[in-house]
């Protein structure tokens, strides 16, 4: 890769990619440890230089998160992050180009653009930062908020049915999907390796508390004596166990996922659905974004689905470079005196 | 046997063609302006269609029609009715028979005039039979049956045979109005290349039309057009949608920037979008988005990565886009905005002709948000203006919209052809200096530097929220709000030193300067010149640059004892001239989804002049 003999000699450090700006999210902000991870992995998994990196944001809490990073920056509009993104990365495909964004501004008013992004595989990086409620307009249930929530414009509770983040990306075909949690820095920051190296549009849901609106949405996730037994780790190859004591693991009844107990005697570790992260069809990671809603199941974290495909810019540059080969490079004196021309004397 | 034809020559014509939707009037249409400016005739077009793709055949909603004028003098319009009329059916013929001039000529497709079609055109009898065409010369041909006579003998369906009905009736006028083949033979020759069995049959039909006018007796009178007095030099026809990609392509290349066009199919600017999406080889990256507001934002990104960023739409998409807009006034990029007008509100006419966006464009924006805008003239000055708003978007980091409108961008007129050397060089600086670089640090113009990602140590970042001024961080400060939002304003204002004063054509001062803006240059050009042939003192201006306006404007203004501004809206100039210069002026307003009528504007003119002036 060229850009990497461009990369500076000297070593770049965390404080390389922090911004001169003052940090703004609330105290106790899940933000603030999503922000931490990326800027400790970026001088180690940044492969252009540093001035090639670029941000990119909606409208939200998460959408500050371009102010804060020491790199190129762009601070958008209500769910418009992703074309801001494709804009960029077309235009310039040196850029490596992270778009941070929320549930409300990538699923709610950004969701057509998120779709079409997968769909297109554009060579983007999307964090979603969910904490599944609007935070910055104080406190209204989100496209990912659960049924029945209690909010500020749901007093009687919600009546709607959330969105599956993991599922929805599964379906647009995203070719890589992945989730972590804003307490678990250490799997954060794999994950965030992991959407670095792909090429094509890279999906990391992030489960983020909201300290002040939806505090302790993820609190069985997280807390030391709960997350055992409800957060399944994923791991490449392995067999889907989870638990305190991993006795817990999904086995597949045909296409139904069940959660069965390998300690009892009944099933073994050999009953237990082993994961594939680059399974080309899109069946295992759609099973595993389900788990979600279902009760009794844990909830995945890992690499869902990885899995490789030309991207959108790619394709474009190919196009360019063929047809300037078919009808060479462009001459405008040409162009403009093409067609059935005539002269007057 | 050939009879003997009288060969009449006639300054100028206009010809309607009129059929279904699936006739191909427009095939028909624009292989005779070709042709017609090939001659070297001056000529101006009108492609007047229903939005509905194949309405169902025989009906009035589906008529598509094609008009064109032409002459061997200068014109400036399509012609308000047509002298000529081809109907190719009786829908065709109801739907325009009311436009054609009084002792005007219609040619029909006879066959087509069976009790079905009469019926689905509510003629409760046949028109070609009872004394609705008194006092006009029709004459009835069986295009049908003649075109299906003259390639019997090919391996065409039936249904094949009857789609070349057109050919035969261009053939018929090329004949009638003296025109070579050659042009529409290369042209089905290059269209069919893959079909040989349809290049013979297209040209079959094409000459029996031709002979048809020769051999029968029905014809006894052909005319001439002779060529028209143009400026020396090489020209092709031109269409507005054409020109406008076309000079996008030239500020690309005068510029060395880049071209990215973010662009969402509509009607009646899609083609921008088409022929872009062909200039592959000059690095030209066109992307069709999932919906207008992803046109604009990825033009928006584009642009802040450093290329020359296009976003093309029609009124409902400019709605759409108005928020883009906005952060694009904030972060004072670059960008160029094109509204190919239609009518509205809402979906409105689709297909049809509007100027009623101009508020829209000058006004329509939430905040204090000003950009530049500017409107091409003719098909051809799109081309320039297209170049023009990239030059003032670069030079001024500005969003820059420029208005067309259907009419112009359908419509199509010869075009000297412009060396690149002739065309405006755009100077480009984007920012690498380290040293004293803040991102909202102004120059002479009041633009900021453009300083893109990729260049070392001038990580910054941008946004939709207020700036702070030269440091460009995000500020709440009240008083620098109040700065930030004048000197944006300010910004926009200063373009007036930059763009050309109003020309007057004629008096600089008198009793009533016509002012128009954007496509109706035309119509009030020929207006004016038919009053003045009256005896009447009227002087023409046009505005090309609508925020801001040009320097002189005012002035110009007071100079002359009335003012009136003909516009295809409801007073949208009209109401921008009052409120900047504290002046009244008197309209003239007409939204038939069609360009002004000369006439309309003539008698607006002797209304307002009476008969005493100069008569």
């Amino acid at each position: 890769m060229e850009s990497k003999v461009e990369l500076k000699t000297e070593k770049l450090t965390a404080k390389d990619f922090a911004s001169d700006q003052e940090v703004r999210w609330c105290p106790g902000c899940g933000n603030y440890s999503i922000l931490a991870q990326v800027q400790r992995t970026f001088p180690e998994i940044i492969e252009v230089p540093k001035e090639n990196v670029v941000w990119i944001s909606g409208i939200g809490c998460s959408s500050r998160f371009p102010y804060y990073m020491g790199t190129y920056g762009f601070h958008g509009i209500h769910g418009r992050a992703p074309v801001l993104a494709t804009g960029a990365k077309l235009a310039n495909p040196k850029l490596d180009v992270w778009v941070a964004t929320g549930d409300g501004d990538l699923l709610s008013i950004g969701g057509n653009h998120f779709i079409h992004a997968c769909r297109k595989n554009i060579d983007l990086k999307v964090l979603l930062f969910n904490n599944q409620i609007y935070g910055l307009t104080k406190g209204q249930y989100s496209p990912t908020s659960e049924r029945g929530k209690v909010t500020k414009t749901t007093p009687f509770g919600s009546v709607d049915y959330p969105f599956n983040p993991t599922m929805l990306a599964t379906g647009a075909d995203a070719t890589f999907i992945a989730r972590s949690i804003d307490r678990n820095p250490k799997h954060l920051q794999d994950m965030i390796k992991r959407v670095a190296k792909h090429k094509g549009l890279a999906f990391l849901e992030i489960y983020q508390n909201c300290n002040i609106f939806n505090d302790g949405a993820f609190a069985v996730l997280t807390e030391k004596d709960t997350k055992d037994d409800n957060v399944l780790i994923l791991e490449h190859n392995q067999p889907m166990v989870f638990g305190k004591n991993k006795d817990k693991g999904i086995k597949l009844d045909g296409l139904k996922p069940v959660v069965i107990d390998i300690s009892n005697g009944k099933h073994s570790i050999n009953d237990v659905f082993v994961h594939d992260e680059f399974d080309e069809s899109p069946v295992r990671s759609t099973i595993l974004s389900s788990f979600t809603n279902m009760p009794g199941f844990p909830t995945p974290i890992g690499v869902f689905r990885q899995v490789f495909k030309p991207t959108y810019g790619q394709g474009l540059t190919e196009q360019i470079e063929e047809v300037k080969k078919r009808k060479g490079e462009g001459d405008l004196e040409k162009v403009l005196f093409s067609g059935n021309t005539w002269e007057v004397n | 046997m050939t009879n003997e034809k009288e060969l009449q020559i006639i300054e100028e014509v206009t010809v309607r063609f009129a059929g279904d939707s699936g006739d191909g009037m427009q095939l028909t249409g624009s292989q005779f302006s070709d042709t017609t400016a090939w001659v070297g005739n001056d000529l101006k077009t009108l492609p007047d269609y229903p939005a509905e793709i194949r309405a169902p055949a025989g009906t009035i909603y589906g008529v598509s029609g094609f008009q064109l004028h032409f002459s061997s003098e200068n014109i400036h319009t399509p012609g308000d009715q047509p002298d000529v009329l081809v109907a190719m059916n009786p829908a065709a013929l109801k739907k325009n028979l009311p436009e054609l001039k009084k002792n005007g000529m219609i040619i029909v497709n006879s066959d087509a005039f069976d009790s079905k079609n009469l019926k689905l055109a509510h003629y409760d009898s046949n028109p070609l039979e009872d004394n609705t065409l008194d006092g006009i010369t029709v004459f009835t041909v069986p295009i049908t049956s003649l075109t299906e006579n003259a390639l019997k003998d090919t391996k065409l369906s039936v249904k094949e045979i009857a789609r070349c009905k057109n050919f035969f009736a261009l053939g018929l006028m090329y004949w009638l109005y003296n025109r070579p083949l050659e042009n529409t033979h290369k042209w089905i020759e290059e269209k069919f290349a893959k079909n040989p069995e349809f290049i013979d049959a297209n040209k079959k039909a094409l000459h029996a039309g031709y002979n048809y006018g020769e051999m029968t007796e029905v014809f006894t009178t052909r005319y001439a057009v002779e060529p028209a007095k143009l400026p020396k030099g090489i020209y092709r026809n031109i269409s507005g949608n054409e020109a406008t990609a076309l000079g996008l392509l030239a500020a690309s290349v005068r510029s060395g920037l880049q071209l990215f066009l973010g662009s969402y199919p509509i009607t009646p600017a899609t083609d921008i979008l088409q022929f872009l999406s062909t200039y592959k080889n000059f690095g030209v990256k066109t992307f069709q988005a999932e919906d207008e507001i992803a046109g604009i934002a990825t033009a928006i990104g584009a642009s802040f990565a450093g290329n020359l960023a296009v976003t093309t739409t029609s009124g409902p998409g400019l709605a759409l886009k108005t928020e883009a807009i906005g952060l694009a006034v904030m972060t004072e990029l670059p960008l160029v905005i094109i509204n190919v007008q239609r009518g509205g509100p809402s979906t409105g006419l689709p297909t049809k002709t509007e100027q009623a966006d101009l508020l829209q464009a000058v006004l329509g924006r939430n905040g204090e948000a000003p950009v530049a805008v500017i409107a091409a003239k003719t098909p051809r000055d799109c081309f320039y203006m297209a170049i023009e708003a990239s030059r003032i978007a670069l030079k001024y980091m500005t969003p820059v919209i420029l208005l067309t409108d259907g009419y112009l961008a359908n419509g199509s007129e010869p075009w000297r052809i412009p060396s690149v050397d002739s065309l405006p060089k755009i100077d480009v600086k984007l920012r690498t200096e380290k040293e004293g670089f803040y991102p909202y640090l102004r120059n002479e113009f009041l633009a900021r530097p453009w300083a893109i990602p990729g260049t070392p140590d001038l990580e910054h970042r941008i946004g939709g929220l207020e700036k702070a001024d030269i440091t460009g961080n995000v500020s709440y400060d009240p008083d620098n709000h109040n700065k930030m939002s004048r000197l944006r304003a300010e910004k926009i204002k200063n373009i007036e030193n930059d763009i050309p004063l109003l020309e007057v054509d004629g008096d600089q001062s008198g009793d009533l300067l016509v002012l128009g803006w954007g496509g109706t240059y035309g119509s009030i050009k020929e207006a004016v010149i038919k009053a003045r042939i009256l005896g009447y003192k009227v002087s023409q201006a046009h505005l090309q640059y609508l925020n801001p306006f040009p320097k002189n404007t005012g002035e110009v203004l007071k100079s002359f004892k009335k003012v009136l501004v003909p516009e295809i809206n409801l007073g949208q100039l009209a109401k921008l001239l009052r409120s900047e210069y504290l002046i009244e002026v008197e309209q003239f307003n007409m939204m038939r989804g069609l360009p002004l009528r000369v006439s309309y504007i003539l008698n607006k003119i002797k209304e307002i002049q009476g008969g005493s002036n100069g008569k």
